[in-house]
């Protein structure tokens, strides 16, 4: 057998004795997920005692069929996006032992959801001038500040925090990353309406928030790179699943298409089909990067993933309400809610639209995105920083 | 579908270092700037080195049948190189195209002659037909010999044999001309660098290659003409963001360097961005047309149709950001420009492309 058969055959063995152990039809969710978690079969990419095997990120789609095929229940990743795909590899990068046995496994089952406070109506692009003070008490940290446009602060038990421990070195050094409790008495939520109706962000204001030494991830003062292990991390989760053709944006288009010919208008064909192009090379090209990475060569081409996913998604949704003409003038509920998941496709196709606008701002700005490909990748000069060198207390505000 | 390999193997890797190193070597830009005034002294050469020193014209042949037993992925990773240096040789129209009509019409013959670098064919239709829209012009006279005129042929100019869609009764035949038989125009083309002619059959004597289904055989070529013309414009369009970055890096103006003004970096962050969806394409539609999967044919037409238009924008920024010098007959930049565009209207037209995978994706263009 070639090592691959080797391994899948290992992780159907463990999938069949976590089936056996853990019948899914009888025992409760939340025990199967627990039990799948400790079997090491959560994310077979984190090592072992941490819900996974130390495998490569590829092999967890093979465990994930398999127990999709005997009925398992899944972790209902979309409700705690910021946990599974920000906090958890930043917290398995720089957490202390005790931090990522504490924090790690009821992440990954969804008992406790994850909130990240970094921007701040002062500090957005430019993440390194958040101004938010952590100061030390002892053994504990007492924050004040505010955060804005926090994604599900609202449920969240924890949040990746970043805040200012040392107003008196440049900006890039004096700040340090933890672990918020969003029970604590001293941290306040309050909804931000956007512009699809919904409030699926908010605002939080930190007074005398109080963290405890024990919950900061990575050395004083380290929270910059810290931060960027998130950033990272955030961006490689866009493309980085395997699916099937039209199971994105342009599948909704492409189903009006189909099913409603007298929508059909000759003139919105050819942009039809080039979005649809465009489409079917994006989900290739996340197939190409999986296989970079898989094959150990990975490339920068995360950041130009998100660039193309927000275009497309923002096209192909502006077209629909084109092409659905007098439909595409109604909206389904301006209702002011605050969703339990974050879900770009879940409604109607004014919602699409709206929410489209937010991909090329959350997680870096296109703009800015563009920066970094430019000056990384292509190597061309950096933006001119004039506060780079400056105590942050300093810098003209 | 998902499982077919977009990367490069270690093989075509060490392919495309050899395509290169030859070409850095024999085909400087110079040389192929004098082929647009005329000098064609660095075709015959070059395509001797490359078709004959590397063995690249029978890479599409099996071993069985007289070639290198190589496959699409490989013919791909050759144009992509041939794209890069704009090089003017006949590896897509002989190598590719013809040799496709001949192994799908079974004349084994003149395919051993053809894969072994002795002899280079053509198909004989306009450079622009699309592999949907094949018409056959040539008619076969009284004495059984082929009359009729096909104009803007690509690799006719370089071609020892013809290979001509001949219409019939009951269909298209296709018949191998001998090149000193028919009278071949070259005419002044867009892309000098792939010069096309005017073919006039005026009673030429020709051999019968395929009697049924000739066609077919023409149709399935001219597609994978289009699948791996792909590669050749990734390699276009790499060139011209690699020159361009590299340009701009170096290039001073207002006491900084060019390549440092935002405007122009998030232009080339996007024509990065593009270069790898480019590849992206042009890898699936080699792989797919390699395997024969069942998905080779929407790739082939996504191909056409995303890699057209990107190395067209490539070359496009490409002029514009180098400034005068771009506007020069003297910087390369020009060479890619008509080639791109060349190649975006050659095999099928974008949007013609586009109406045809709308057809065979199930989006049909509306009838009115
Ligand atoms: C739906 C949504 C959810 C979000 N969720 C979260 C969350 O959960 N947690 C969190 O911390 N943050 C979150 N954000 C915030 C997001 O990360 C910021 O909005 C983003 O980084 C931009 O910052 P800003 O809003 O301050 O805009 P600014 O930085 O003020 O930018 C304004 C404009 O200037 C451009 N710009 C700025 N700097 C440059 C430059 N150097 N070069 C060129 N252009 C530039 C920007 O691209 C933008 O167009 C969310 C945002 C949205 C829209």
């Amino acid at each position: 057998m070639t090592t691959e058969e080797t391994v899948r055959a290992d992780l159907k063995t463990r999938v069949d004795a976590l089936l056996e152990a853990h019948d899914p039809a009888t025992v409760e969710r939340l025990d199967f997920l627990r039990a799948q978690f400790d079997a090491g079969l959560a994310w077979v990419h984190f090592p072992e005692g941490l819900g996974g095997l130390g495998l490569s990120r590829a092999h967890q789609t093979y465990v994930n069929e398999l127990l999709a095929a005997a009925g398992a229940p899944d972790n209902d990743p979309r409700r705690n996006g910021i946990g599974l795909g920000m906090a958890a590899p930043t917290i398995l990068a720089y957490g202390t032992e005790e931090q990522k046995r504490r924090f790690l496994r009821p992440l990954w089952t969804g008992e406790e959801v994850w909130c990240q406070l970094f921007s701040e109506p002062g500090a957005g692009s430019d993440l390194a001038a958040v101004a938010t003070r952590a100061v030390r008490d002892g053994d504990t940290w007492v924050v004040n500040g505010q955060k804005v446009w926090t994604s599900s602060a609202h449920k969240a038990r924890w949040a990746i925090l970043l805040a200012r421990t040392d107003p008196d070195v440049p900006k890039h050094r004096g700040m340090s990353y933890f672990i918020c409790d969003m029970t604590d008495p001293g941290v306040e939520v309050r909804p931000l309406r956007q512009i699809t109706g919904e409030a699926e962000f908010n605002e939080v204001f930190l007074s005398d928030a109080r963290v405890p030494d024990a919950h900061r991830l990575g050395a004083e003062g380290e929270g910059w790179k810290v931060a960027n292990a998130t950033l990272m991390n955030e961006r490689v989760a866009i493309g980085g699943n395997a699916t099937p053709r039209e199971a994105s944006m342009i599948g909704f288009v492409a189903h009006t298409w189909r099913t409603r010919p007298e929508l059909r208008r000759p003139e919105a064909h050819d942009q039809l089909m080039s979005l649809w192009v465009e489409a079917e090379v994006a989900r290739l090209s996340g197939t190409r990067l999986r296989q970079k990475i898989a094959a150990g060569q990975p490339g920068p081409e995360g950041s130009g993933m998100k660039l193309t996913f927000a275009r497309l998604t923002q096209q192909i949704t502006g077209l629909e309400l084109q092409l659905l003409g007098e439909e595409g003038l109604r909206y389904d509920d301006w209702t002011m809610t605050r969703p339990d998941i974050v879900d770009f496709t879940g409604r109607d196709p004014g919602y699409r639209y709206l929410r489209a606008k937010g991909n090329s701002i959350e997680g870096g700005t296109s703009e800015i995105l563009r920066n970094i490909i430019a000056e990384r990748v292509l190597q061309l000069p950096a933006e001119p920083r004039a506060d780079k060198d400056i105590p942050w207390k300093d810098i003209p505000r | 579908m998902n499982d077919a390999n977009l990367l490069y193997t270690d093989v075509e890797t060490a392919l495309q270092e050899s395509v290169r190193d030859l070409l850095t070597d024999r085909c400087a830009p110079e040389k192929v700037i004098a082929t647009y005034d005329g000098d064609r002294e660095l075709q015959p050469k070059l395509w001797r080195s490359l078709a004959l020193d590397l063995g690249l014209a029978g890479l599409l042949v099996p071993e069985e049948r007289g070639g290198a037993g190589a496959s699409a992925r490989e013919a791909a990773a050759v144009l992509e190189e041939l794209g890069r240096f704009a090089a003017p040789v006949p590896f897509l129209t002989s190598s590719v195209i013809a040799t496709e009509a001949l192994l799908r019409a079974g004349d084994d013959a003149l395919l051993a002659t053809v894969a072994g670098g002795e002899r280079t064919a053509a198909v004989v239709v306009p450079f622009s037909t699309s592999p949907d829209e094949l018409r056959a012009t040539v008619r076969v006279d009284g004495q059984g010999a082929l009359r009729g005129r096909v104009t803007s042929v690509a690799g006719a100019v370089d071609a020892d044999v013809l290979l001509v869609p001949v219409e019939v009764a009951d269909g298209v035949e296709l018949h191998a001309v001998e090149a000193g038989a028919a009278r071949i125009t070259p005419v002044v083309s867009l892309d000098m660098t792939r010069q096309l002619a005017d073919v006039d059959l005026d009673g030429a004597s020709s051999t019968r290659v395929v009697e049924d289904g000739g066609d077919r055989a023409v149709r399935a070529a001219l597609e994978l003409g289009a699948a791996l013309m792909a590669s050749e414009q990734l390699g276009v369009a790499q060139w011209c963001l690699d020159t361009t970055v590299g340009y701009l890096r170096d290039r001073t103006q207002f006491g900084r360097s060019v390549g440092g003004f935002q405007a122009l970096k998030h232009r080339l962050a996007d024509l990065y961005v593009m270069t790898e969806s480019t590849r992206t394409a042009a890898r699936y539609a080699a792989t797919t047309a390699a395997d024969d999967d069942p998905d080779r044919h929407v790739a082939a037409l996504m191909a056409k149709s995303y890699c057209s238009d990107s190395a067209v924008r490539a070359a496009e920024e490409c002029v514009q950001l180098h400034g005068g010098i771009g506007m020069t007959w003297e910087h390369p930049a020009h060479l890619y420009l008509k080639r791109a565009k060349a190649d975006q209207v050659a095999l099928g037209n974008p949007q013609a492309t586009r109406r045809r995978l709308g057809e065979v994706v199930d989006l049909p263009m509306p009838t009115t």
